[in-house]
């Protein structure tokens, strides 16, 4: 166990297999064996309230309910599409979970092979069969811009806290984004250049403290 | 020839003692996990892929991930040229590694996946198998992969009369018997215990504790090497 400090905020890498403490509740990341806790993943260990788990460093993206992501069409069937979402698991896209009204037989019409949707998961079944929809604000068909794709576990930090780190990008680039949960960020319009290159750098420098203002500085230089 | 003198082994070192080691993670930028081991004259590359849907389908799953190893040794990794491709004892140690790493995964956490971990052996010097599952272990955890527990292997042996740990390629080669083991460090248990040659109990039971207190330097060196790279000290 490592504690890194700067200022007096701490964070905690643990290992798979480290002691967590007694008596907390297991959260993602942790396992329990009779009442203690211990890690499961490498990552960054956060207790609240009664409640340990462990944000993960590395690995696949896993499908979670209501997660919003970018898609990339691999098969057209005759009533839907297979989405790769950069998991283990490819998600299945009903043409009645599209925003149009697709005749049976006629859903490469609309999508075909190659092409980038943003949808939403609507389901995972325990066999960890995916399923994604279209039918929510915001969620289309990706035409123009460009996508980037970053380990899924540095996600939150692109995001940060409530958004503001996002925010603070879209302000100073003039871009429009779009990041998805899986790791895959869509950019368009602006200054797109520079967007990606602080995004580069948040994915580089993940694991330090103050990233927000760094960003912002480097942003303000740019 | 002499593989004891003076209280010594053939290499200088006491009967309790370690070769060098050296282990680095994150060695490999395509694959989703890697480790370098360097542990005495063996030099041993893993990389993990995964967890990906297994393919062809027929071979999932639907209850939990496979495991899948390979151990391969390179063709310069001996003295004589090793022939190429799988043989029966390349595919026996496949076999025991991915039976080990199978106990500490949460396998039962991606159901009809599979997980493939890739060692290559680029210079052997005695105990392959258990460098091999040293580097497998802390390639699984820099790709993130959720896991009970580490596995820790190291070897012991009986030289001249004298139990001795982690031989050397001379010992393996005329000592009387070599016990690769590896464990759980944290609960002590055991995922592999192999003997080749002969032990009397009270032998096996000082070689078992000797075995498993190595394990357990092993696991610190694993710890610090992936500490290295994911808080960059």
């Amino acid at each position: 166990m490592i504690i890194m400090n700067s200022k007096n905020k701490k964070r905690e890498i643990v290992l798979p297999g480290e002691f967590l403490g007694e008596n907390l509740e297991p959260g993602p990341g942790v396992y329990n064996e009779g009442k203690q806790a211990y890690a499961s993943v490498l990552g960054v260990k956060s207790v609240r309230a009664n409640r340990v788990n462990v944000v993960p460093l590395s690995g696949r993206y896993i499908p979670k309910v209501h997660d919003c992501i970018i898609g990339t069409i691999i098969e057209v069937g005759p009533s839907s599409w297979l989405v790769d979402i950069n998991s283990p698991y490819p998600a299945l896209l009903h043409i009645t979970e599209s925003p149009w009204r697709v005749d049976f037989g006629d859903a490469a019409k609309f999508l075909n092979i190659g092409d980038a949707v943003l949808v939403k998961v609507s389901g995972v079944d325990e066999i960890k069969r995916v399923q994604v929809t279209m039918k929510d604000i915001g969620l289309r068909k990706i035409t123009g811009g460009q996508l980037m794709e970053i380990p899924p576990s540095r996600i939150p930090r692109v995001i940060g806290k409530g958004g503001s780190m996002i925010s603070l990008i879209k302000r100073s680039t003039k871009c429009r984004m779009f990041v998805g949960q899986n790791g895959r960020i869509w950019l368009d319009g602006g200054n797109v250049s520079t967007a990606v290159a602080a995004i580069k750098k948040i994915e580089k420098e993940a694991h330090t403290f103050g990233l927000t203002d760094a960003i912002g500085k480097y942003l303000e230089g740019k | 020839m002499e593989l004891i003198k003076d209280g010594k082994r053939i290499d200088g070192r006491s009967f309790d003692e370690l070769r060098p080691i050296k282990i680095e993670a994150g060695v490999l930028k395509r694959a989703d996990g890697s480790a370098y081991v360097e542990w005495g004259g063996n030099k041993v590359l893993a990389a993990v892929y995964g967890p990906r849907e297994a393919q062809p389908r027929h071979i999932q799953n639907p209850t939990k991930a496979i495991v899948s190893c390979r151990y391969n040794m390179a063709a310069f990794s001996v003295s004589d040229r090793k022939r190429q491709g799988p043989d029966r004892r390349s595919v026996e140690i496949s076999k025991i590694v991915s039976e080990a790493l199978d106990r500490v995964i949460f396998t039962e956490q991606f159901p009809r996946a599979t997980i493939d971990v890739y060692m290559e052996v680029l210079q052997a010097d005695a105990g392959t198998r258990c460098t091999c599952l040293t580097a497998a272990s802390v390639a699984l955890a820099d790709a993130g992969i959720p896991m009970r527990d580490f596995v820790s292997a190291c070897a012991v042996g009986k030289v001249d009369g004298q139990i001795v740990l982690d031989l050397g390629k001379e010992e393996d080669n005329l000592g009387e018997a070599d016990l690769p083991i590896a464990i759980m460090p944290r609960t002590g248990e055991i995922l592999l215990l192999q003997m080749d040659g002969h032990l009397t109990m009270e032998e096996f039971n000082k070689a078992v504790t000797l075995g498993m207190n190595a394990c357990m330097k092993i696991y610190e060196m694993q710890k610090e090497a992936l500490m290295k790279k994911y808080t960059g000290d």
